[in-house]
């Protein structure tokens, strides 16, 4: 049976105000009214859910929640037991989610437990290998089975990532009564992702991101069910990677040596972090285009360009045709082969300039001996092809932005193909899935552009499917990325301008490919966005409105 | 001699990347490139001063200011004494803009002062009354002198208000050298604002805002030398305002009775902070339109709409045909009048629709009564003059939206208009100031409506003056608001958003009109904006080192 959740404190009495207020505007600034703008706020039929799970029936029959009885423990079946860190760090993690830390429980015990509350959630990890102090990878399995009855709650999942998962969403099941009583509605919910990738870049070389500012999006991408965090580590401005084999490479590079660089520590702390959350920490060394910041200090790296005849002091992308160019990166990824657990690595390959390579004689040299002619798309494959090898023989996998595609480089059957060139972004998914490779997507999910109103829904709208191909074709694409390029965002405002605009992205990749109700999804996400400010993340508002608890930090 | 002060440290290393990474784009969406995006920071010879002062020089002749030795005292000629606790409490939070909190003071006296040392800062107020415990107005002398030289440096200002500015100028003359040496050049500084109202808006109602959001903006404003908070504190959506002689506007019409109001203690609090940072609270309760959370409070004060010979249920505008709405009002703002010291209240008259008006059988026959016709803007300035003369009995000067200028309600000579209708904005200044009323510009200064890149520079480009009109005419514009309206912006983006953007008004309604080099800006506001971020969030308005 099928009724809708008893919202009731949780539901926000969301006033929405009948017009827009002061809509004029000067010639120069052109604001689109989309119809979409005025939804309504109505407490949706599966609530607070985000991404909405596959497949959900929620009754009527409630129970209470007691903090004070209340536990999520092991299932005697469980593969993963007591020594499994990593689930009892989630119990205590989603225990405080649901009812605060531990200092404002009350420290009575209740008298005795009647029949309609629940005390306890079971969780089972069905497989016999719990993957518990594994990492996730592209092809761990997420699902789960929620089942939430009496005597006691079941969560049932091959691993501990789909376990994970079950237990973002057994939290979000939960709501207060009037009188602030936590309760949960008996429901049974049978959850997979539809997209094995689902991303987000962050790019730490346009503004340092302090290590706290990437773990509390972190926190919040778990939330949201998101299992790739792209580093977009270090880029022309800065280079913030310190390096153990060329620690000069941070030390000349970043904007400071010390206090805006990632240490080994730091960056084992980003990845266990991510871990613990069912997240990929996937890294983006782009060559040989946007890598000004590496030539501060590694000589020799980047090719020197041309006014004339002489040298301009001035740098272009790496330096393609010196041996030590490959040498320093055999070192080099050897080096981030061993420090990033995942599979693979973005290795970039995007916008790479010609011009200071035409400038410069050596490379004009070069150019006609391998008989390029012209073509300095030829030189960039030459370099691209080279530094492919030397990471595969590190026994990686490598992503790729599409140029790299493009451009013809023969790539490895399992390289994944980043479309981002937005406007024909769709024919791009046709061709490079018609060569047979994997493929995700981000063309329409740049979130450092803004605009005025509730841009959400653009991205929520967006199917990534949506391209001429047969259904082979289809499967290869794993998944997408919202990207949040760094010009304009650093600490101080990165946390409320992606969140929960990228909670669309989130539940497009997760969830089936029919849900596509918006004012659901408005509904939805309402209520998300005040649960995630409820849990200390300034997630910024859809619309006028307001959270039960408004956000307490500053 | 005015020479590049050396900004060794503070200098922030910029690294700008060449090309703008990943530009392209989906169709549904158009960036437009501007040429001035690609800035490239060099220390300005201003070094981090914002806004500009009217009149500055700088010398390379630098002093050190020790934590453990500096001071901050009142001149002996002054004015105001150690009773006057606006100017105590301000120079205690000056030293920690400058030397950071006690905790991180170093304890060791030093050995003694060298002649390279500046150990005090004399702050003489001139005028006879420095009006310490006064409320600043539009008409506040916000002037200073700042000489900083051997012996001490000296901070002349008529009143406390200039004070606060001059204050606030020091504190950005302060840089760390390469050893974290605090420093600061000999320099001369003469400073006045261009415009006597500065103001940000901030909208509480369609989303409310913890007072200590709006504290931490008051503060920023003052660093920015902002000095009206214009506090559009009821709309639509909510009525957060705790009113003692109608507790049920608030209990039925705000967000949440207890947690999402602003009680009598709050905005005391927030007036009081206000004050002691030079900052006028300008409330604004918008009538006749946008009264929706007033009705839910309030029986009989909002027009019944119909539909048919039936009321439908809803509501529109204040209803200006009853004598109980003018009772409430009397009432009403008897009681704004006393919360709120500051000699002027917003009172809206914006976006009033007629729709309901029409549907209304009552309304329809007051219209032909007072041989309206079919024109419902007299109606509405039937409703607005009755207000203005209820309002004008409190003592309170008003500030009105354009329309009812537009309107051609009568206005008493001190009125001030704010027109903030984009397209047009310039012939409205035109013909507000031919009327002989005092004008402020919101018009191109809508900070709630954001686009990708620096907008930062649209807003410093524009100028209040760029209208059509006589001498005379530009003399009644007394300044500008940047608007903050609240359907996207809560406690979780607000601050980030507003800062710096609203810098650049701030700076284009303080510095001489000729200050519009937007290289120069954008140095001054890149090292702006850090210094704010020792204190607040504020946007980084484009790639740089943003940790100090």
């Amino acid at each position: 049976m099928i009724t809708t959740v008893r919202w009731t404190v949780l539901l926000l009495a969301l006033g929405f105000c009948r017009g827009l207020k002061h809509n004029y505007i000067d010639d120069y600034e052109v604001v689109e009214v989309e119809e979409d703008w005025d939804l309504v706020f109505q407490p949706s039929e599966h609530g607070s859910l985000w991404p909405l799970p596959q497949k959900v029936q929620i009754s009527d029959v409630s129970f209470k929640l007691m903090s004070s009885s209340f536990r999520i423990v092991d299932a005697k079946q469980s593969s993963a037991g007591p020594s499994c860190s990593l689930l009892q760090d989630a119990y205590r993690r989603y225990y405080e989610y649901m009812f605060g830390s531990a200092k404002r429980q009350q420290l009575y015990k209740s008298r005795r437990t009647g029949p309609t509350e629940l005390t306890e959630l079971q969780v089972w990890i069905t497989s016999p290998d719990s993957e518990c102090d594994g990492y996730p990878s592209v092809t761990s399995v997420e699902s789960y089975e929620l089942s939430v009855d009496q005597p006691f709650a079941v969560l049932k999942a091959p691993t501990v990532w789909g376990a994970l998962h079950g237990l973002e969403t057994f939290s979000q099941l939960v709501y207060e009564d009037e009188y602030g009583t936590k309760s949960i509605n008996s429901t049974q919910i049978n959850d997979f992702p539809r997209f094995a990738h689902r991303g987000i870049l962050l790019d730490t070389s346009r503004h340092f991101l302090p290590v706290k500012v990437i773990l509390a999006n972190l926190e919040t991408m778990a939330m949201n069910k998101i299992n790739v965090f792209h580093w977009h580590i270090v880029d022309d401005p800065s280079f913030p990677y310190l390096s153990r084999t060329f620690p000069q490479l941070s030390r000349q590079g970043a904007y400071h040596p010390y206090t805006h660089v990632y240490t080994p520590a730091d960056v084992k702390m980003v990845i266990e972090w991510a871990r613990l959350r069912g997240i990929r920490v996937i890294p983006e060394f782009d060559t040989p285009g946007h890598t000004q910041s590496w030539g501060k200090g590694q000589a020799d790296l980047l090719t020197p360009c041309y006014s004339g005849a002489k040298p301009s002091g001035t740098f272009g992308p790496v330096n393609p045709i010196l041996n030590t160019t490959y040498d320093f990166m055999k070192l080099f990824f050897g080096e981030i082969s061993t420090v990033f657990p995942d599979a693979y690595v973005h290795l970039g390959g995007d916008e790479v300039d010609f011009t200071c390579w035409k400038s410069n004689p050596d490379i004009q040299k070069f150019m006609e001996q391998q008989g390029f002619g012209d073509d300095y798309s030829k030189l960039e494959s030459f370099y691209i092809q080279k530094l492919l090898e030397i990471v595969t023989a590190t026994k990686k996998g490598y992503m790729i932005w599409q140029e790299v595609f493009d451009n013809g480089v023969k790539l490895k059957s399992d390289t994944v193909v980043h479309v981002w060139i937005g406007g024909g972004s769709n024919d791009e998914m046709s061709r490079v899935t018609a060569a047979g490779y994997t493929t995700i997507l981000s063309a329409p999910w740049y979130l450092d552009y803004i605009s005025y109103a509730q841009d959400w829904q653009k991205y929520y709208k967006v199917e990534p499917l949506n391209f001429n191909g047969t259904e082979a074709q289809k499967k290869l694409v794993i998944g997408g990325e919202a990207c949040l390029w760094g010009e304009y965002v650093d600490a101080t405002n990165l946390t409320p301008r992606l969140w929960p605009r990228a909670s669309a992205v989130a539940e497009r990749l997760w969830s089936a490919k029919d849900v596509t109700d918006i004012n659901d999804a408005f509904n939805r996400l309402s209520m998300h966005r005040c649960r995630m400010v409820d849990r200390g993340i300034p997630a910024e508002p859809l619309f006028s409105s307001f959270c039960p608890r408004e956000y307490k930090g500053i």
